[in-house]
């Protein structure tokens, strides 16, 4: 089972972190793991996006380009990349900063309020790990018992309030 | 086995430097390599090290002169355009037979060029990394966990043959994470007391470390001696990976992130009935010019994957006294081939006639 994972949105949405929550789970679950960040202009002009890959085989390429997971978390990121992705390829959209619909009819698409919730919670800057805990919800990236585990390998223990927050927006994210 | 981590190729790098005993980094920040400086700029105080951050490339890679007269391990790291600056002190490390490891994390090119990843310093590397006749080991990473094994590896032949050696990687290889184990063995130590100028206690002569000889049959001779030794690098050092060369038709060349596309475009192209293999140096200099000969001799064509205008495929053209077409399928200027490119260049080879 291979999943080739985009995540895509603004710089400073946690894009990078997020990606690296589940290619650290990749790691604990002893799979084969790559995750590659943007760094190129679209990075310094204010949109960034990460690839992951899972996988049980050898990765080859560590470049996604045709994701069977995408998640956007705005708009430029959703026009550039919807086209790319596999026909039965799971789209998650952040639908309080996308106001359009998925065009495509042949993926399934998920939209969840996440910078909405993230705000109404009280949970700031954690729209990446709610949209990170609907994937893990639909799209059996991860075992959703894990989530703890990671987070404590993924944060450092001095930042033990952090790991609670995300942990709580995962949580938030899975169950929407 | 040591426990796996997660790391970027630049940091795991930086690591594997320090662990196989470099204490002396000196570097001047370009993207994509400056995380190797920022680890280096937090782990060398801590452990006794000396890091600097010089006014300029120029400066860091005379720095590395000067640790590497003393008979340290040091290093630099650079990307593109920051080699070129380095040129003439790597001639002169090459000059004065000193050991010192440089990284390349390329980036596009010619000029300022671009910050995406690249491999069109290949020539540069392999041919020509400064004036004179002199050859660089060259060391080509194609996962973090070989940024970590060929940085050990880089040492290691660079004091064996007091040479400098470089790790050509490029920027995927340096940004990307992969799992990695750091553990590498015993770092071997060399006897360097026949050369190093590193204080004689008024017990011995002085050594001098130099590249200026006056006299031609003196520079002449040394050349000789250098290429002797080059000759022993050729014969015994050449490193390469085989995938799916067993009965292969087709043989891709392809090194660092073109081996890591291609490899998904043979899977694909395999189960469409094609039988392509990939044949993926791991030394770039020396290069595996016997594998590919023999190569030669079994398949129809070879398709010379870059990321650089063609410069590679001149080696494979060579290596295999052109027997076989080599096709050549290149994106450049920080663009990486795609594997339905790969794939396109697999198809058109396998669409030429000709015996095997």
């Amino acid at each position: 089972m291979t999943h080739e994972i985009l995540l895509a949105g603004f710089g400073g949405q946690g894009i990078l972190f997020s990606g690296k929550f589940l290619a650290y789970d990749g790691l604990l679950e002893e799979k084969e793991v790559s995750w590659l960040p943007s760094y190129g202009p679209e990075m310094r002009g204010g949109t960034c996006n990460c690839s992951i890959i899972l996988s049980d085989t050898k990765i080859g390429s560590p470049i996604v380009s045709n994701p069977n997971v995408l998640v956007a978390m705005n708009l430029p990121s959703l026009d550039k990349f919807e086209a790319s992705a596999v026909p039965g390829a799971k789209i998650f959209v952040d639908s309080s900063l996308i106001d359009r619909k998925v065009e495509r009819d042949d993926v399934e698409v998920y939209y969840i309020p996440a910078t909405k919730l993230a705000s109404d919670e009280n949970l700031p800057g954690l729209a990446n790990m709610i949209m990170i805990g609907h994937v893990i919800a639909k799209a059996d990236v991860m075992p959703y018992e894990n989530v703890e585990k990671t987070m404590k390998k993924l944060v450092p223990a001095k930042k033990a309030n952090l790991i609670e927050l995300n942990i709580k927006a995962v949580e938030l994210g899975y169950n929407y | 086995m040591a426990e796996k981590v997660l790391m970027k190729g630049n940091e795991a790098l930086a690591e594997a430097a320090i662990m196989a005993g470099c204490r002396h980094y000196f570097g001047y920040p370009i993207t994509p390599q400056t995380e190797i400086a920022a680890y280096m700029a937090k782990r060398m105080p801590v452990i006794g090290g000396t890091f600097l951050q010089a006014e300029s490339e120029v400066a860091a890679i005379n720095m590395i002169y000067g640790a590497a007269a003393a008979g340290k391990r040091a290093m630099t790291s650079s990307s593109s355009p920051g080699i070129a600056l380095k040129s003439e002190g790597i001639s002169y490390l090459a000059g004065s037979d000193l050991p010192a490891l440089i990284i390349n994390v390329q980036r596009g090119g010619p000029g300022l060029g671009g910050i995406q990843p690249s491999q069109s310093d290949y020539f540069q590397s392999t041919k020509s990394a400064g004036h004179g006749d002199f050859k660089l080991i060259v060391l080509a990473p194609a996962s973090v966990q070989e940024m970590v094994d060929l940085t050990f590896k880089g040492f290691d032949l660079a004091d064996k043959y007091r040479m400098p050696a470089m790790l050509l990687s490029d920027g995927t290889m340096g940004q990307m994470m992969e799992p990695v184990s750091l553990e590498m063995g015993e770092v071997k130590e060399y006897d360097k007391s026949s050369w190093a100028a590193c204080g004689t206690k008024c017990e011995r002569e002085h050594n001098v470390v130099n590249s200026l000889f006056i006299q031609p049959e003196e520079l002449e001779r040394y050349n000789f001696e250098r290429y002797e030794r080059y000759a022993q690098i050729e014969a015994n050092e050449v490193m390469y990976d085989e995938y799916r060369m067993e009965d292969a038709e087709i043989c891709i060349v392809a090194y660092g992130v073109a081996a890591r596309v291609s490899q998904n475009a043979i899977d694909k192209a395999r189960e469409a009935g094609i039988k392509v293999g990939m044949i993926r140096p791991i030394t770039l200099w020396p290069f595996p010019k016997a594998v590919l000969n023999a190569a030669a001799d079994k398949v129809k064509a070879f398709i010379s994957v870059e990321l650089s205008m063609g410069q590679m495929i001149e080696d494979v053209e060579l290596a295999i006294r052109c027997k076989k077409p080599v096709l050549l399928c290149n994106r450049v200027g920080g663009m990486i081939p795609t594997t339905e490119d790969v794939l396109g260049s697999i198809n058109k080879a396998n669409s030429l006639g000709g015996d095997k």
